[in-house]
């Protein structure tokens, strides 16, 4: 039989795997269209919040020597009411809606605006590793996670996931807490928080001086958090970390996800990559015999 | 080792020259950038106030390269204000280039803008007729003037400056005297660097004429690599799509001319 890329996410289902990660390139209708095009079975927006944030000041991104990318954009963002207008017109892209905020009537708001939008799913943001009072500051809080989990699935009936990532409640205790909850799948994981020192002039480079590790420093790291889950928990999941090649997108498979997000690829290989992960997996799928992704998921959880 | 274009290398500024009051030339040692394409532009770190996407502008020494920034706001003050000897940090180059074209040119540049322009005329051939037009607010604001006319000496050239206020050379917007020579001659290639409604104009002049036309754009850019995504203009991003796009493409670009986004992404008129 033919193989094909559909796959599911619990009740998500995309016609490809491979989707564009939160909080890359994410403002404008248009670029959504263009990603899609371009091979992206989903494009998740920028993490937004109830009112617009312009971010930090540059230098927001550095490239590590031996690969990676350390960023701290500071979740710039239109604003969730003024996004919920850009997208609108949507008829076409499945766009899943990431959003951040600090308590549960934040998430709850912004999920009014996106009322009259076509929106595939809504991910929450609880692992963001440089913005004070949101991301990872609230996925570490049990009680916190509950309580948003629990808002936001009485708010709406589109699936919604949570994204976690490595901060001081281990990422498996907040994976239980949002299953219990009532979460529809789990992103895993966010950046890694991090940071780079210039050596001539002695200073941190980023503005925020931390920020967020992604690239293929992580992927190993990514890896085995999905491979963790998979084996802890019954829930889909969408592996996030590191992938830039068709290999990296089937280890993931491999290890428990359904599908992947991928964003610092973008800054190496610009927006081809899509296709060609695309491409790579139904050309490994042909050669191993599986008709669809449903076939290879958790296969290395086996042995 | 080639140098990875993504790493932050760090400089010494060298020498500083006052273009006008408000601008100012800074020049450094760097084989990379001083090889760079027009149109080019690199990730500009000044330690400590922050990072900005700069023209990279021509140095008449081989090995030295150059930015041209006019004071503004915080970045841009900041970069003005650094003194000879101090350090900042490039990475790049980025972005795309002018086709250039042979024949009789029109170079159309607005405040820095015309740094682009500048890095443009070292590549044009001894046999290209090149008109410059340089548009600036008033008298103080004319820059690069003398230096386009040295880089032309070779060449059957002219050098045409207006301001607003007509304190220097003709009276008005550089973009009615694109139209005037648009309309008056046959040109093979235009080029644009500078404010977003001039190129806008001067686009619309030369591409509803049938002229092959370039812009080099600017907008709100934060990474320079296409992974942030503040850049985008439609669905093209200016760090990896640009900066130098043609007037066919532009054209259709409901966002070129009317909006630009700010730091939060938001769309907002010209």
């Amino acid at each position: 039989m033919e193989p094909n890329l559909v796959t599911s996410i619990g009740p998500i289902r995309l016609d490809r795997p491979v989707m564009l990660a939160s909080g890359i390139l994410g403002i404008s209708l248009d670029v959504f269209n263009r990603l899609y095009r371009s091979g992206a079975g989903a494009v998740v927006t920028k993490s937004l919040s109830t009112e617009p944030w312009e971010g930090y000041p540059n230098p927001t991104i550095f490239s590590v020597k031996g690969g990676g990318w350390i960023n701290a954009v500071g979740l710039s963002n239109p604003g969730a009411e003024n996004f919920a207008k850009m997208i609108e017109p949507n008829k076409d892209v499945p766009i899943i809606v990431s959003l951040v905020g600090s308590i549960p009537e934040d998430f709850e708001n912004m999920i009014k605006q996106f009322e009259k939008c076509k929106v595939t799913a809504y991910e929450l943001n609880l692992s963001c590793p440089h913005v004070a009072k949101v991301g990872l500051e609230v996925g570490d809080d049990p009680e916190l996670v509950k309580k948003i989990v629990t808002t936001v699935k009485n708010s709406t009936n589109v699936p919604v996931i949570a994204k976690v990532g490595l901060g001081t409640t281990h990422y498996l205790n907040t994976v239980g807490t949002a299953i219990e909850s009532g979460i529809d799948a789990i992103t895993a994981i966010n950046t890694v928080r991090a940071m780079a020192i210039d050596v001539e002039t002695q200073r941190p480079i980023l503005s925020n001086k931390f920020g967020g590790l992604s690239g293929t420093p992580i992927k190993p790291i990514a890896l085995r958090c999905v491979y963790e889950i998979s084996s802890k928990y019954d829930i889909p999941i969408i592996g996030c970390g590191g992938i830039s090649t068709w290999e990296d997108a089937i280890e993931f498979f491999l290890a428990g996800a359904s599908a992947i997000q991928l964003g610092s690829a973008i800054g190496d290989n610009w927006i081809d990559v899509f296709d060609e992960i695309n491409t790579g997996i139904l050309q490994y799928m042909k050669k191993k015999n599986y008709s669809k992704i449903e076939d290879m998921v958790g296969l290395a959880k086996k042995s | 080792m080639q140098r990875n274009h993504n790493h932050t290398t760090i400089v010494t500024v060298e020498k500083v020259i006052d273009e006008t009051p408000t601008v100012r030339t800074l020049i450094f040692s760097d084989e990379v950038m001083s090889n760079v394409l027009p149109g080019q532009f690199a990730m500009v770190w000044i330690p400590g106030i922050n990072e900005l996407p700069m023209s990279v502008m021509i140095s008449n020494e081989s090995g030295k390269a150059a930015f041209t920034v006019r004071k503004h706001g915080a970045a841009s003050t900041g970069l003005f204000n650094v003194q000879v000897g101090q350090q900042i940090g490039i990475r790049g180059p980025y972005g795309n280039s002018f086709d250039l074209k042979e024949g009789k040119l029109l170079l159309v540049g607005g405040g820095t803008g015309l740094v682009p322009m500048m890095r443009l005329l070292i590549h044009v051939k001894p046999t290209d007729d090149v008109t410059v037009l340089i548009g600036a607010k008033s008298k103080d604001e004319v820059f690069f003037e003398d230096l386009a006319n040295r880089l032309l000496e070779n060449n059957v050239h002219k050098v045409i400056v207006s301001t607003d206020d007509g304190s220097y050379g003709e009276k008005g917007f550089v973009t009615d005297l694109v139209e005037k020579h648009l309309s008056q001659a046959k040109y093979d290639a235009v080029y644009v660097c500078g404010p977003e409604i001039m190129m806008y104009k001067t686009v619309q002049s030369a591409h509803s004429r049938g002229i092959f036309v370039q812009a080099s754009l600017e907008r709100m850019m934060k990474c320079g690599v296409g992974i942030c995504g503040s850049c985008c203009i439609g669905e093209d991003l200016v760090c990896k799509d640009g900066t130098v796009f043609d007037g066919e493409h532009l054209s259709k670009n409901k966002e070129f001319g009317n909006f630009h986004r700010n730091k939060a992404g938001i769309l907002e008129n010209y």
